[in-house]
């Protein structure tokens, strides 16, 4: 065998020799239990040669390009807590939509680096396996650099101290984990739906982006630098969560109305689950990017609606339910900015009223609901806090049994009434928050009868003990400082003083 | 002579996370290993059970036989998180790209002899697929282990393993001249050839095993002993005495990479066996039924390659190496 001369070698070809040519059909043990998870779902594939791989990385890019990023990531994260650039944010509040992000987002980037490990073994297919498996470490990258960014404002400022604890326990986490329990415990073709398509490429721009750019506006620049170094990162992923829904559609027609279903599904989980960055948007940015409102219409709306259409000639159509948010984005944050306000003593972040100059604000931006319905409601609890009966609502709320948030939306056609919907299984009664959650539950209600509902837990006495105190000390939440108004916390008391000192040192 | 640069102090309220500083027994400030490692991973009420296999926890200890008070007490060596990974590997990954110019700027491979060529084709390159496998189990083993100190030295050791294949398989192509022809060859080496079939056998095995824990001795203890003991050391040593040197050059990073590999690999063995005799028993049947195995399974293959003799000897070495990385890890074999 001689060496042969030099044949240029298109990026395609090439990838495909280092990649899929790596695999083979196995003979000594069969297939079903080499991979024994990729058929029950019903998702018929016929030749996963057929795959198209979303991007050609061979690890020797792959790492050349990661180092690169990180090298720079970690640069300025050093120079940022060398800096105190805790002091460079507009304004203490908005270190809680931090709080928010560190305990209930990041640690669902650590899931999804399992969950993408399961499926990078689990697929009969080289191809799919690798760019599972790819997105994986890049999950890992994500959970550890926004906990080496967060770092430093977790020396500085109150709540971000014990994320893990808190994910697994206090009653508001539960919304973002059962999301991705949910999600891990599904077979691999729902998992991808679930994550890669319907959360990665239809709705990132309103999960990841209005966090990052809220960071950019408000002067957190550890945050932003992590948003912009894990973009090229949520590239990738996107792409492979628009090809492995095109690639079922592709295999076989029989594959359409299962991913409809999952379409549907998980469309509205995630966007209950987004009715966090609702809040977040309109109420935790001292500066603010847009309203919740507007990310809505431009994101979903205009994107996602020309997305569907793409997908019209599989047969796709528009998830179900897709016109209720339509009817609730004039309201979704400031509902959810009440139940915690309501609830915030058991909180692990300050809520407050917001101030003059951000009513007008929201009027502006909801001029058909803010002074109609919510401006009353913040006079209100303003006046009782002034007369010093800030409002701490002491009785437990009911929970939605599918995305957990606590039943204080509105019916979709009546902004005054609040919603309630309920099925029966096997003689029990379980409660919905809407019909989206209902139908997800009725599709599968021997899996949603298992969720873990933080009120109920607390009830039974699996949560430390029977009052707010017990609870409080279980969750290791640390009582007066972590929790309650923002007014009075020692996060605002430290913040001005800091600012108090700059300002003498500058004059 | 020291510049001393003032810059306004604050002083922080805490050092680190909570869960951190109670591993560390006091607030003080941890290193990005810890802050990025520790208790990353879920460990209590999940909301359901996974509808691919219900009779586990989505995170369940129960999936090896070794038992653990604290998963968290093992910590990788090197201390790698992403960012410390992934600039590790592309420094040894920059070396490599320069030892892959200088060969094939000087067509170096082309003085392999003949019959050396041949081996090249007929026992190295058909080892991605061997690389391919522990690419798959490593992936195993950081999905169904528990704790993300345990869970992450997994990940980052199937990454390794793709790429170590996309190397090897480089090699084929620098040999073919991109046409792709030793690949297709090699592949039917390592699917149809006598000598091969006990190996491509031995990894299917290992793919379907149910723990998780002995999935790591056969993989990265015993099977990779032997490969990277014929194959780095023995091979490599027989090959260079035929001209080829050149393809140690390739073979550094492999070589560079098991010398790293081995350290959290056998931690990880050494610090489950200390926690109790249950655990030592246990490891120590896994590592004696593997290597065992593993050894009967290359036999043909590196008598055919390399002559009864250097096999015998070749077998030798990577034995008492093994003995002594065992004693090392507490076993008792």
């Amino acid at each position: 065998m001689a060496v042969n001369k030099k044949k240029r070698m298109g990026i395609k070809e090439r990838y495909s020799l280092l990649t899929r040519g790596l695999g083979w059909d196995t003979t000594y043990q069969p297939e079903e239990k080499v991979y024994p998870y990729d058929k029950y779902e019903g998702i018929i594939i016929h030749d996963w040669d057929e795959w198209e791989d979303p991007f050609r990385l061979t690890m020797d890019a792959y790492w050349k390009f990661q180092a690169e990023k990180e090298r720079k990531l970690y640069a300025v994260i050093d120079s940022f807590a060398q800096n105190n650039g805790h002091l460079g944010i507009t304004d203490a509040r908005y270190i809680n939509a931090i709080k928010i992000f560190l305990t209930g987002v990041s640690p669902l980037e650590y899931a999804a680096a399992r969950g993408f490990t399961h499926v990078g073994r689990h697929f009969g297919g080289v191809g799919a396996r690798v760019a599972c498996q790819m997105q994986a470490i890049d999950e890992l990258r994500h959970v550890q650099t926004q906990l080496h960014s967060m770092s430093h404002y977790n020396k500085y400022f109150d709540g971000l101290h014990n994320r893990g604890h808190m994910h697994d326990r206090v009653w508001y986490l539960s919304v973002p984990k059962s999301f991705f329990d949910d999600a891990m415990t599904a077979g691999p073709f729902e998992f991808l739906t679930a994550i890669s398509f319907s959360f990665e490429y239809v709705l990132t721009n309103l999960l990841f982006v209005p966090f990052m750019s809220g960071a950019a506006f408000n002067g957190d620049m550890a945050t932003v630098t992590f948003g912009f170094s894990a973009q090229s990162d949520e590239a990738r992923h996107m792409t492979l969560g628009l090809g492995v829904i095109k690639f079922m559609l592709e295999q076989d027609e029989r594959n359409v109305p299962i991913v409809q279903h999952w379409i549907d599904k998980w469309f509205w989980r995630g966007y209950r689950f987004l009715s966090l960055v609702a809040m977040m948007m309109d109420y935790m940015l001292p500066k603010r990017i847009m309203s919740w409102k507007e990310a809505w219409e431009i994101y979903f709306e205009d994107a996602g609606t020309s997305l569907f259409e793409d997908l019209g000639r599989y047969g796709i159509k528009l998830p179900k339910f897709h016109d209720i948010p339509a009817k609730e984005k004039d309201r979704l944050s400031h509902e959810v900015w009440s139940i915690f306000y309501n609830y915030t003593h058991a909180a692990a972040f300050h809520t407050w009223v917001p101030n003059e100059d951000e009513m007008q604000w929201l009027d502006s931006k909801y001029p058909d609901t803010f002074n109609k319905y919510y401006r009353p409601r913040y006079d209100h609890w303003q006046a009782e806090k002034d007369a010093g009966n800030r409002f701490y609502n002491q009785t437990l709320p009911m929970l939605c049994q599918t995305c957990q948030i606590p039943m204080g939306f509105t019916e979709p056609d009546d902004p005054t009434t609040i919603c309630f919907r309920s099925s029966e299984h096997n003689g029990e009664t379980y409660h919905f928050c809407s019909d989206g959650c209902k139908n997800i539950f009725d599709h599968e209600p021997e899996k949603y009868v298992q969720a873990w509902l933080p009120v109920h837990q607390i009830y039974q006495g699996n949560c430390g003990g029977a009052s707010v105190e017990d609870v409080l000390e279980w969750y290791k939440l640390n009582k007066s400082v972590d929790n309650m108004d923002y007014d009075g916390s020692p996060d605002q008391k430290l913040w001005e003083q800091w600012q108090a000192d700059r300002a003498k040192a500058a004059s | 002579m020291s510049l001393e640069i003032k810059t306004s102090v604050l002083q922080p309220r805490r050092n680190t996370y909570a869960n951190v500083a109670e591993r560390l027994g006091a607030d003080k400030p941890a290193t990005r290993y810890e802050e990025g490692t520790f208790d990353i991973q879920p460990t209590d009420n999940f909301h359901f059970r996974p509808t691919w296999d219900s009779s586990r926890e989505l995170y369940d200890k129960n999936l090896t036989k070794i038992k653990m008070e604290d998963w968290y007490s093992y910590r990788d060596p090197r201390q790698y998180y992403y960012g410390t990974y992934t600039i590790a590997r592309s420094r040894m990954m920059e070396a490599q790209e320069k030892n892959f110019s200088f060969v094939e700027k000087r067509n170096l491979l082309d003085s392999i002899s003949d019959e050396w060529k041949e081996k090249v084709g007929y026992f190295f390159l058909p080892l991605r697929h061997y690389e391919w496998g522990a690419n798959m189990n490593n992936s195993d083993f950081s999905d169904r282990s528990y704790g993300a100190s345990v869970s992450q030295v997994g990940i980052f050791a199937a990454m390794d393993r793709l790429g170590i294949a996309q190397i090897i398989s480089r090699v084929g192509l620098l040999l073919d001249g991109n046409s792709g022809t030793s690949l297709t060859k090699a592949k039917d080496y390592w699917l149809e050839d006598e000598a091969w079939q006990p190996i491509r056998k031995m990894v299917e095995d290992s793919f379907v095993l149910d723990d998780w824990f002995e999935l790591h001795i056969a993989q990265n203890f015993c099977m990779d002993a032997i490969v990277y003991g014929l194959t780095y050391d023995a091979f490599d040593a027989a090959i260079a005495a035929h001209n080829g040197a050149a393809l140690s050059m390739l073979n550094e990073f492999m070589v560079d990479w098991y010398a790293e590999e081995k350290k959290w690999a056998d931690n990880l063995l050494k610090v489950c066996a200390a926690e109790s005799d249950e655990n030592k028993a246990l490891i120590s049947d896994w590592v004696k039924k593997w290597r065992a195995q593993a050894e009967e399974a290359f036999t043909p293959l590196a008598q055919k390659t390399l002559g009864e003799e250097a096999a015998a000897a070749a077998f030798e070495a990577i034995n008492a190496d093994l003995d002594k990385r065992a004693k090392k890890a507490g076993l008792e074999l």
